[in-house]
């Protein structure tokens, strides 16, 4: 992929540094970031972001051994912290209200997905969005999509019995059960192409602020930390468990928009697919890991409520500048627009 | 790929079904399956009929905000 231009002291220390090798200084750059604000910090998560990128491609111009360099790991971890401090104090009322209650997990983490209203962006794009807005909808969610599964492929690992084979059955779903033309990632970049969009991972990492890319990133610090494991299997229950109704309402939206059928065709193969997973990772995965011990319940329904919240400030943003009459991208540096 | 078919039922929601080939529902009309666990519905308000999508989790919000109970116990 290719490293998008610099937008703060954080990215514009970390390229350099990802490039010619120049020493990061991180402790000054971060004394401004606390709290809430890291959540949104279009700087912060841009330079997350592709820290995280470097695990799985390479970058132009980046050497593929700077994947394990210590001063750049030490940058990220300096990040994550802040992230993860964040996380906790955003999902803090959220876990109290259903973790370590009464009943089945299975059952409580669908109530704990239920009960976060968040904007429904498909209830809006459903009846009143134009293509321009599904076209932006489709820009922001290859913040992640373009690698659909594969953060949650790095759990697998570190699972056993049951919970493994679920996990492993949910992946081969997702990774095209056979039929590499099936790749949800496939169907995504099929569905950007359609849209007019570049398919190519990173393509619009200059357009997305951080409120999007919060999301992906939380998936991958969760993903990456073995001792996260629980809250990256909560995440990612929550993440498949707000698809399928979503998906229904999008596909209906790509079709009353006419947009090319490969658009809608991504939508609709999440509906009956998502219904499926949702089911696998609440109570085949998640209930067995959360029943392990308190701290691995805890931090199943943290990832889960992290996922939602997140969502739901992303998503927000979104609906906020289509109200306005808006882009809920960020500029272009070029004034081009977001059609190819 | 085993023959074995086995259904697990969902508290409230579909009922997974792995290793089917197909599902033939009351009107004649076969449904093939092409992925490795499919959920069929079992409230019977789903659009995409047999198959489960997502509708009970709708229902079940619908009813819990009638009977006013959202919050948890």
């Amino acid at each position: 992929m290719v490293i998008p231009p610099a937008r703060g002291p954080l990215t514009a220390s970390l390229f350099a540094a990802l490039v010619d090798g120049t020493p990061l200084a991180h402790t000054d750059l971060l004394t401004r970031l606390d709290g809430d604000g890291v959540l949104s910090d279009d700087d912060l998560q841009l330079a997350l972001w592709v820290c995280y990128a470097l695990h799985y491609e390479s970058v132009d111009g980046v050497p593929d051994d700077r994947e394990w360099d210590l001063d750049v790991l030490a940058f990220r971890q300096a990040l994550e912290e802040r992230f993860l401090a964040a996380l906790h104090d955003l999902a803090a009322e959220v876990v109290d209200d259903w973790a370590h209650r009464e009943g089945d997990v299975g059952d409580r983490l669908f109530a704990l997905t239920d009960s976060v209203e968040g904007p429904s962006l498909s209830r809006h794009l459903h009846r009143h969005g134009d293509v321009v807005q599904l076209r932006e909808l489709l820009a922001h969610r290859s913040a992640y999509n373009l690698r659909e599964s594969d953060p949650q492929a790095l759990a697998l690992p570190r699972l056993d019995g049951p919970a493994k084979v679920a996990l492993a059955e949910l992946l081969f779903d997702e990774f095209g059960a056979g039929r590499p033309e099936r790749l949800h990632s496939t169907l995504f970049a099929e569905a950007m192409v359609a849209a007019g969009l570049d398919p190519r991972y990173g393509g619009l990492l200059d357009r997305l602020p951080g409120t999007t890319l919060a999301i992906t990133n939380a998936m991958n610090l969760f993903h990456l930390r073995r001792s996260l494991l629980p809250a990256s299997l909560g995440h990612f229950g929550a993440f498949e468990a707000t698809s399928s109704e979503p998906s229904r309402r999008l596909a209906a939206a790509a079709r009353r928009l006419d947009l090319p059928p490969a658009v809608a065709a991504y939508f609709d193969e999440h509906v009956e697919a998502d219904a499926v997973h949702e089911q696998l990772m609440f109570r085949a995965v998640c209930a067995p890991v959360a029943a392990s011990g308190p701290d691995a319940e805890t931090g199943v329904f943290f990832g889960a409520a992290a996922c939602l919240l997140l969502e739901a400030r992303a998503g927000q943003a979104l609906l906020d500048a289509w109200t306005s009459g808006e882009s809920s991208l960020l500029p272009a540096a070029d004034d081009e627009q977001l059609a190819s | 790929m085993t023959a074995r078919v086995s259904a697990t039922p969902c508290p409230g929601g579909p009922l997974l079904l792995r290793g089917v080939e197909e599902v033939e529902t009351a009107d004649g009309t076969v449904h093939s399956v092409d992925r490795p666990v499919v959920a069929l519905c079992r409230c019977e308000r789903s659009q995409r009929l047999p198959w489960c999508d997502g509708t009970h989790r709708a229902l079940a919000r619908g009813a819990r905000r009638t009977a006013g109970d959202v919050a948890p116990a």
